[in-house]
């Protein structure tokens, strides 16, 4: 039976103002229980105050071999990054 | 009613009941370690193993605290012998399937909660604060067990067999929980606590509550079973389990590591 479970991606936040992040994955026969199996898995030390699960199935992941047409174009427009702003010295912490 | 107990030994003798109760339940699910139906269900149970064993140190340090001779929560968990545990008959049944196991908890549950939400009113501070923190855990294991109740209930042809095996094999035990003794009359009249009678009405509308849920039949009341944990008067199975966990100490007193 328990190789029948689907797995589930578990994403924790580990406070407030922060958003979720992945952390691993896990097992589960359904949401319910994903979300009791990461609250044991995953919170033991205290790692968060919410949890969200999907089913991996879920998940639509990009293509590896997308990677050059995907990504590459962004790294040669630099101007995209706010670097070339002069900041006035009132604004701190940018 | 006139009774012999002071409230102070009553205070003793209700905290050792409810450290034992604590201790054996984690010790017995301590047992599920590295045995789990799944790594993720491993994890869980042994986390609700530790859960209550630190709820038997709080409660045992007080029962010491309470006694006054300088006993601490290891010495009374390692060196009394069987007659002298206070735990519920319920608590020391061995692990069985997980069926077994997770009836066993649910019906320990049920109680648990109940009892814990009641000492939140005592007029004893320590056993507030104790209440206080314990409840919160409490609220998931009840959570936890009640979902495998139902779970496995309302599961298969098989899942569903096993548990209502395992629910008359327990169910036996249960009388004991919410009996009232002499000494819950001392504690309920100095404030310390409830008659355990006082919660048997919320606790089985709880179970019953999850038995539908779960497609399982509540069995018949076993009435002429009259062991009694609490007096000490326990099943063959604490033996066995106490001579495992107190075998490092009862060969090298006092040793830690």
């Amino acid at each position: 039976m328990k190789n029948n479970w689907p797995i589930w991606e578990v994403f924790i936040r580990s406070k407030n103002g922060l958003s979720h992040k992945h952390v691993g994955s896990l097992h589960a026969a359904d949401a319910e229980m994903a979300i009791e199996n990461a609250r044991d898995v995953y919170t033991r030390r205290s790692e968060g105050i919410s949890i969200w699960v999907v089913e991996s199935k879920n998940i639509t992941a990009s293509s590896p071999a997308d990677a050059a047409a995907l990504f590459e174009p962004a790294a040669d427009k630099i101007y995209r990054h706010p670097t070339f702003y002069i900041l006035p010295d009132e604004v701190k912490h940018m | 009613m006139q009774s012999s107990l002071s409230p102070n030994h009553a205070l003793f003798e209700f905290a050792l009941f409810m450290g034992d109760n604590g201790l054996i339940c984690g010790h017995r699910l301590s047992e599920w370690t590295g045995h789990g139906p799944a790594l993720e269900q491993d994890i869980a149970i042994t986390n609700i193993s530790l859960d209550l064993i630190g709820q038997a140190t709080s409660w045992l340090n007080l029962a010491g605290e309470v006694e006054g001779k300088g006993r601490s929560a290891d010495d009374l968990a390692y060196f009394r012998s069987d007659r002298q545990y206070r735990n519920f008959l319920l608590t020391e049944q061995p692990n069985g399937d997980w069926a077994m196991t997770i009836v066993r908890q649910f019906l320990f549950d049920c109680f648990h909660f109940e009892m814990l939400q009641a000492l939140l009113n005592s007029q004893d501070e320590r056993v507030v604060a104790i209440a206080a923190k314990s409840i919160k855990e409490v609220v998931y294991h009840l959570r936890y067990n009640s979902e495998w109740m139902i779970r496995l209930g309302d599961g298969t042809v098989e899942s569903h067999r096993r548990m209502q095996r395992a629910l008359k094999e327990q169910w036996r035990f249960l009388g004991e929980l919410y009996e009232d003794q002499e000494l819950d009359q001392v504690l309920a009249e100095s404030g310390i606590s409830v008659l355990p009678s006082s919660l048997k009405q919320a606790a089985f509308s709880r179970m019953r509550g999850v038995l539908k849920e779960a497609t399982l039949k509540e069995p018949a009341a076993v009435t002429d079973f009259k062991g009694s944990g609490r007096k000490g008067i326990h099943s063959e199975h604490l033996g066995h389990l106490l001579a495992v966990m107190q075998s490092v100490q009862r060969a090298y007193p006092g040793q830690e590591w």
